[in-house]
C-alpha cells in the first residue's frame, strides 16, 4: 500500500453534524467547498464584515437551530438576537438594525412560537436595536425542528475600534469577560435530560456594552472574538491561525463554574470546547491590559472579567498552548467536530 | 464541591512530584490500565513533568480501542438496516469499522442516537414498539453493571424489540496476558480506580503476588495520578509487590455487591478478542442462556464478516505499550483524529488521541 493512499473517507461523501461544531470539521468546509464557490475573499474570516463603500458599517448574518427552544438561562429568540448583536459587537461595532426571518414547522403550537418572538422583542428591545425586517416561511412537518431563526445585523463602527483577528501581537495579553462553557452544558443537559440542568445557566447575553467600555483604548484593542461553537479553544486557534502568533493561556485562570466542570467531566466533555453565547476574549496591548480589564467589569456582563494568558513573543504560528493545572505545557488543539461524550 | 480544588492543586502536584524525585533511585516503568488515566495524564501533561526515569507506559484501558473490528462491522450492518433505532454511547460514533463508521451511517439516514446510559435505550425501545432497539453494551466492568441492569429492566417490561450487542472486557486478564509475554516491560500497575469500585480489587492480589509487581488502585484526577505513581515508586524501591489503595474515598476492597450481583445475573465470563491484542481467555463478558433473547448478535444475522485492519495501524503495539504514538509511520499524516485509521486514534481516551490533542510529536516525546 502507498503511505499517500486516502484513508477511507466515506464519511466526506455527506455533510456531517460535525461540519456545523464550529471546529476543524466546519474550516475546512468553509475553505474547501463554501469559499472557493462564492469566490470568496482569502483572509481571515470575521464575525461581521464591512460593508463595501461604508467604511463605518459592518454586517453580519447566523442561523439559529437550537434544540430545545427554551433551556436555562435563555432561548432561541433572545440567543437569536444575542449572537448577532454580538458577531456585530467583535468587529467593534454598535448594533443599528436586525432582521429577523423565521422557519417554522407546522404543528408548532402558536403560543410557543408567541413565546419565542416574545423573548426575541425583549432581548432586542433590551440591546437597544431595533427589528426592522424580516420574513416568515412555514414549512412541511419534518422538514425543520420546530422553529430556525435567522437574524442579520448592521452595526456602526465605533469611532477608534477596528479589532480583527488578524491584529494580534505578540506580547498581548489576553483577556475573557467571563466564565465558558455555560451556554453548552446548559444545552446539552436540558436536551438529553442529564438533570443538572437547576444548577446551569447559559450565559446567552448580548456583549455590545462591554465593547462599548473598551472603545476609549481605541487601538490597544487588537482582536476580540466570542468563543461560540467549538469554545474557547476554537476561537483561540483561529486567532493564533489568522493573526500568525502563538499564545499561552493558563489553565487555572479559565473561569469554569464548579457545576460545569463536573459536568463536563462526567460528559468526557473538554469546557474548553464548549459553546458559550456571552463572554468574550479581547486581545489588547500589554500597556493598556489593566484599563482594559477594568473597562470590562465595569458592566455586568463583564464583572467577573479575567486575565488568562498572553501572546508569546515568539513561537510557531497558529499554536495555542496550555499551562497545564499541574504546571505542564501542552498544546491545545483545535476541536475536531460534534462533542461525542465519552463512554466512562 | 470542593474536589475540583482538592485534587488538582498546583502546591500539591509540586509536593508530590518533588518526592517523587526524592524517593526514586532507579528508572521505573509503570503502566496506568485504564485509558481515562492516560488521558488525564497526556492532558495534564504530568507524564513530562515525572523525574527522568520513571516512564508511563499507556495500557490497553480503552474500551472504545479494544472492540473488535468484527463487532463494529456487525454494529454497523445492524444499524443500517431500516426499521433498527441503533444506539450507543458518543465516543463509540466515529470509530472506524473495516470501511466506515457511524457518524458516516447516521448521515446517510441510519437512525443512530448517542444515549447517555443504557436506560435511554429501554426507554426509546418501550416508546418505539414497531422498531428494534439496539444498544451497543461496551465497556469494561465500569459499565456492566448499568449495562446489566437496563438488560434486568428490558426483561422486567417484557420488551421484545430490544437487544444489546455486547462486547464486554474485564481487566485482570488483560493484565495477566501483558505480564505473561517475556517481553513485558511493565514493573508496576495502576488499576483503574472505577473499575475497583464495582469489583473491589481482590482479584488483583494473586496477579501481584505472582508476578511480583505492584498494583496500586487509583483515582483519575492529577494528584490520584501523581499519588498512584508515588505509591508504585516506592513499593518498587522497598521491594515490596502489593496491590495498594490510592482511591479509598471511592474504592472498598470487595467493590460493589450489588453492582457484581447484577452484572452476573445477566452476564457470564467468556473468552473475547481484543482489537489490536487478540484473543484473551476469560476476558470478556456474553449475556447468560437466560437472557440470550436480547442478544443483538443472535438476533440479526448479518451474514459473514471480513474485518479488515489498515495495515499501517500498530494500534495493537500502542494499546500493550509496546510502541509510543509517535512511532507509527501514519500518526498525525494518514492517521488523525479526523481521519482515524484505528481506534486509539478516535476516542479521547485512546492514546493516540490523547497524545494527538496534546500536540504531541516525534521529538516532543523524546524530550525528558
Amino acid at each position: 500500500m502507498n503511505i499517500e493512499c486516502p484513508a477511507p473517507r466515506h464519511e466526506d461523501e455527506r455533510v456531517l453534524l460535525g461540519h456545523g461544531a464550529g471546529g476543524r470539521l466546519t474550516a475546512e468546509l468553509l475553505d474547501t467547498l463554501v469559499l472557493p464557490a462564492l469566490e470568496g475573499q482569502p483572509g481571515p474570516l470575521e464575525d461581521a464584515a464591512l460593508l463595501p463603500g461604508h467604511p463605518d458599517l459592518v454586517m453580519s448574518t447566523d442561523s439559529f437551530v437550537v434544540s430545545p427552544l427554551f433551556f436555562p438561562g435563555g432561548d432561541i429568540g433572545s440567543l437569536a438576537v444575542h449572537g448577532t448583536v454580538n458577531d456585530l459587537a467583535m468587529r467593534g461595532a454598535q448594533p443599528l438594525a436586525l432582521s429577523v426571518a423565521l422557519i417554522v414547522e407546522e404543528g408548532l403550537p402558536l403560543s410557543e412560537l408567541h413565546s419565542v418572538l416574545r423573548s426575541l422583542g425583549k432581548a432586542a428591545r433590551a440591546a437597544g436595536v431595533p427589528v426592522v425586517t424580516g420574513d416568515t416561511k412555514v414549512v412541511g412537518r419534518g422538514a425543520a425542528d420546530k422553529i430556525f431563526i435567522n437574524t442579520t445585523g448592521v452595526g456602526r463602527l465605533d469611532k477608534a475600534l477596528r479589532p480583527s483577528a488578524a491584529l494580534a501581537r505578540p506580547g498581548d495579553t489576553i483577556l475573557l469577560s467571563g466564565p465558558v462553557a455555560l451556554h453548552g452544558t446548559a444545552v446539552l443537559s436540558t436536551r438529553e435530560g442529564l438533570g443538572f440542568d437547576s444548577e446551569i445557566a447559559s450565559d446567552s447575553r448580548p456583549l455590545h456594552r462591554i465593547v462599548r467600555a473598551l472603545a476609549p483604548l481605541g487601538p490597544d484593542v487588537h482582536t476580540l472574538r466570542d468563543p461560540t461553537r467549538g469554545g474557547l479553544a476554537a476561537a483561540l486557534n483561529e486567532i493564533a491561525r489568522d493573526a500568525s502568533v502563538a499564545l499561552e493561556i493558563e489553565e487555572g485562570a479559565v473561569p469554569v463554574p464548579v457545576p460545569v466542570a463536573s459536568a463536563c467531566d462526567l460528559l468526557g466533555l473538554d469546557p474548553l470546547t464548549v459553546a458559550n453565547e456571552g463572554c468574550l476574549v479581547a486581545f489588547v496591548s500589554p500597556a493598556a491590559a489593566l484599563d482594559a480589564l477594568a473597562a470590562m467589569r465595569s458592566v455586568p456582563e463583564g464583572a467577573d472579567a479575567v486575565r488568562i494568558g498572553e501572546v508569546l513573543p515568539a513561537g510557531p504560528a497558529g499554536r495555542v498552548l496550555l499551562r497545564t493545572l499541574v504546571g505542564a505545557r501542552r498544546v491545545l488543539d483545535m476541536p475536531l467536530g460534534e462533542q461525542l461524550p465519552r463512554i466512562c | 464541591m470542593r474536589y475540583l480544588d482538592e485534587y488538582r492543586d498546583p502546591a500539591l502536584a509540586r509536593r508530590l512530584l518533588a518526592e517523587l524525585r526524592a524517593t526514586a533511585t532507579a528508572p521505573w516503568r509503570i503502566m496506568e490500565v485504564c485509558g481515562g488515566q492516560t488521558h488525564t495524564l497526556v492532558r495534564q501533561g504530568i507524564d513530562e513533568l515525572l523525574p527522568a526515569g520513571i516512564r508511563m507506559i499507556h495500557g490497553p484501558g480503552c474500551p472504545v480501542c479494544v472492540t473488535p473490528l468484527e463487532t463494529l462491522d456487525r454494529a454497523m450492518s445492524i444499524a443500517g438496516r431500516p426499521g433498527v433505532v441503533f444506539t450507543s454511547f458518543g465516543d463509540m460514533l466515529r470509530v472506524p469499522g473495516s470501511s466506515t463508521d457511524l457518524l458516516a451511517l447516521r448521515a446517510r439516514g441510519a437512525d443512530v442516537r448517542v444515549v447517555y446510559t443504557p436506560m435511554d435505550a429501554v426507554r426509546i425501545a418501550r416508546e418505539s414498539p414497531d422498531r428494534e432497539v439496539v444498544f451497543l453494551a461496551v465497556g469494561f466492568e465500569t459499565t456492566a453493571p448499568a449495562n446489566a441492569m437496563a438488560v434486568l429492566h428490558a426483561a422486567r417490561l417484557g420488551l421484545t424489540n430490544f437487544s444489546v450487542l455486547v462486547s464486554h472486557v474485564l481487566v485482570p486478564p488483560a493484565m495477566t496476558a501483558l505480564l505473561d509475554d517475556p517481553d513485558c516491560e511493565v514493573q508496576a500497575f495502576l488499576a483503574a480506580g472505577h473499575v475497583c469500585a464495582v469489583m473491589g480489587w481482590e482479584e488483583y492480589e494473586p496477579i501481584a503476588a505472582r508476578h511480583r509487581v505492584p498494583i496500586v488502585v487509583t483515582g483519575f484526577e492529577p494528584l490520584d495520578l501523581l499519588e498512584g505513581i508515588l505509591m508504585a515508586v516506592r513499593q518498587l524501591e522497598t521491594g515490596r509487590h502489593e496491590v495498594e489503595n490510592q482511591y479509598a474515598r471511592a474504592v472498598r476492597r470487595s467493590g460493589n455487591t450489588e453492582a457484581r450481583k447484577a452484572i452476573y445475573e445477566v452476564f457470564r465470563v467468556g473468552d473475547r478478542p481484543w482489537r489490536g491484542i487478540g484473543p484473551l481467555p476469560d476476558s470478556g463478558l456474553e449475556l447468560t442462556d437466560a437472557y440470550a433473547r436480547f442478544d443483538a448478535a443472535r438476533r440479526f444475522d448479518v451474514g459473514d464478516l471480513r474485518p479488515t485492519e489498515d495495515p499501517a495501524c500498530i494500534a495493537g503495539a500502542v494499546l500493550t505499550g509496546a510502541r509510543l504514538p509517535t512511532d507509527c509511520t501514519a500518526y498525525g499524516t494518514r492517521c488523525t483524529p479526523r481521519h482515524p485509521l484505528g481506534a486509539p486514534m478516535v476516542s479521547t481516551e485512546g492514546t493516540c488521541a490523547a497524545f494527538h490533542a496534546a500536540g504531541r510529536t516525534a521529538d516532543l516525546q523524546d524530550t525528558p
